[in-house]
């Protein structure tokens, strides 16, 4: 089965995706901040990670930047949460690495097919 | 307006309570299977009071019965056009069935390109809705722009719908849409934004040619295409008129076409021209025989 970490500082937007998530077969954990999400990743890297943007203590922008200088096993697939829609928040999104990005907030189709895209279902 | 008998109002007294097709519902119903062969399928036919919602609104009309009364009364054509229109299921999304676009992109297209000789790809969309299933095979051969330098490239996409036309036409489409199956790339690539939806660039929008056009009483598909799709179309139409729209296809095709339903439609069954393709997973190839008798392995010029 595969994993994907929930990054997001919302407890309800946590549960909302775990429950879209485990319903299309993948098992979850979550994490509260950047920092939380680098820790866990050091430990086992997941397939998938689900991204806030906005978040205290590291930002999603933040866990992008710090990613290529964590060792980690493997690079898991990043998508990324947003509220905003400008191009050129995108488009920062991409260059500094994330696979995908999603609007929140996302429905269980949205989220479905970010996921084939990138490849995990 | 052309009612087939089920659409009688006076027999609307016989029907249940829990009949979603009751009344009025059923001369709507009776209206698009006259203009479109489309049957309401019973999910759709349950929700039709809310998909008629902005008809009512936009032509002053109080509520279904009245909507019903005035187009039995005298003939509005833009009336039955909107509500034909709003009845419609438009429902279409970007790179829909991911794998169906993977073999296109690495197979069929591939093939088309070492056969034609003559350096003209020509593609129909039959039932193209807003253009997604379109703006997506753009997208593919503008990612493989290297390929295709020097070629002719004709995308024909049509569709009943005057309303799904306009709006494909304009390749605008809002978050939502680009959500379901664009890749952020392509996205950032092939589209500009335009308020807060995206608006398909103009290399991609003079690709396609959209038109407006009836499967039973085609006008717009000229001579033979080599890729064809009609996808999520047949599955509400009569067996008969699979048929008929098959035969269309098989005219507007060679023996070396490829044609793709959707997900859960079928020739067999339906047509005598094609049949499941030998290589092409999911796609259809003309009968050998058919096609012999139809022109052979060569395009006929349009
Ligand atoms: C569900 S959409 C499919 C769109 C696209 N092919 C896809 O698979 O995403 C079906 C389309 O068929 C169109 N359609 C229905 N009856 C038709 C007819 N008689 N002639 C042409 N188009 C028709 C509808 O207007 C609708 O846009």
């Amino acid at each position: 089965m595969k994993n994907c970490l929930v990054v997001d500082d919302s407890k309800v937007i946590r549960k909302v995706a775990r429950h879209i998530l485990e319903s299309l077969d993948l098992s979850v954990s979550e994490a509260v901040d950047g920092r939380d999400a680098l820790t866990q990743c050091e430990t086992s890297v997941p397939d998938v990670v689900l991204l806030d943007w906005n978040m205290p203590v590291m930002s999603g922008m933040e866990f992008l930047q710090a990613l290529p200088d964590a060792n980690l096993s493997a690079r898991p697939k990043i998508i990324f949460c947003t509220t905003e829609n400008g191009i050129s928040h995108i488009k920062a999104a991409v260059e500094a690495g994330a696979d995908e990005y999603v609007m929140k907030p996302f429905d269980r189709e949205t989220l479905e097919s970010k996921l084939t895209i990138v490849g995990v279902i | 307006m052309a009612l087939p008998p089920s659409a009688d109002p006076l027999l609307s007294g016989s029907v249940s309570s829990a009949d979603p097709m009751r009344g009025a519902a059923r001369i709507f119903s009776g209206l698009l299977e006259a203009r479109t062969g489309q049957i309401l399928s019973e999910s759709r036919a349950w929700r039709m009071e809310t998909a008629l919602k902005p008809v009512l609104r936009a032509h002053g009309l109080s509520d279904m019965d009245a909507l019903a009364s005035r187009l039995m009364g005298h003939k509005d054509a833009m009336l039955e056009n909107d509500v034909v229109n709003a009845l419609l299921n438009n429902e279409s999304s970007f790179f829909r069935d991911l794998q169906i676009f993977d073999m296109i992109h690495r197979h069929i297209l591939p093939r088309i390109h070492a056969q034609r000789s003559d350096r003209t790809l020509r593609i129909w969309s039959a039932g193209c809705s807003t253009g997604q299933e379109v703006y997506s095979l753009a997208i593919q051969l503008c990612n493989d722009m290297a390929r295709w330098r020097g070629w002719r490239i004709e995308i024909l996409a049509t569709d009943i719908s005057t309303a799904a036309i306009a709006q494909a036409k304009t390749g605008i489409f809002t978050q939502m849409d680009v959500q379901r199956g664009l890749p952020v790339g392509d996205l950032l690539k092939w589209f500009d934004p335009s308020g807060d939806d995206w608006r398909a660039n103009s290399a991609l929008r003079q690709m396609i040619d959209f038109r407006t056009d009836n499967l039973f009483d085609a006008h717009a598909p000229q001579g033979e295409y080599d890729l064809l799709l009609c996808r999520n179309v047949l599955l509400y139409f009569t067996p008969e008129r699979r048929q008929s729209v098959l035969r269309l296809l098989a005219r507007h095709s060679h023996a070396g076409s490829v044609l793709l339903l959707g997900a859960g439609e079928t020739v067999i069954g339906h047509s005598e021209d094609f049949v499941p393709h030998a290589e092409f997973r999911g796609g259809y190839g003309r009968r050998a025989d058919a096609a012999a008798q139809s022109g052979g392995a060569m395009r006929r010029a349009v």
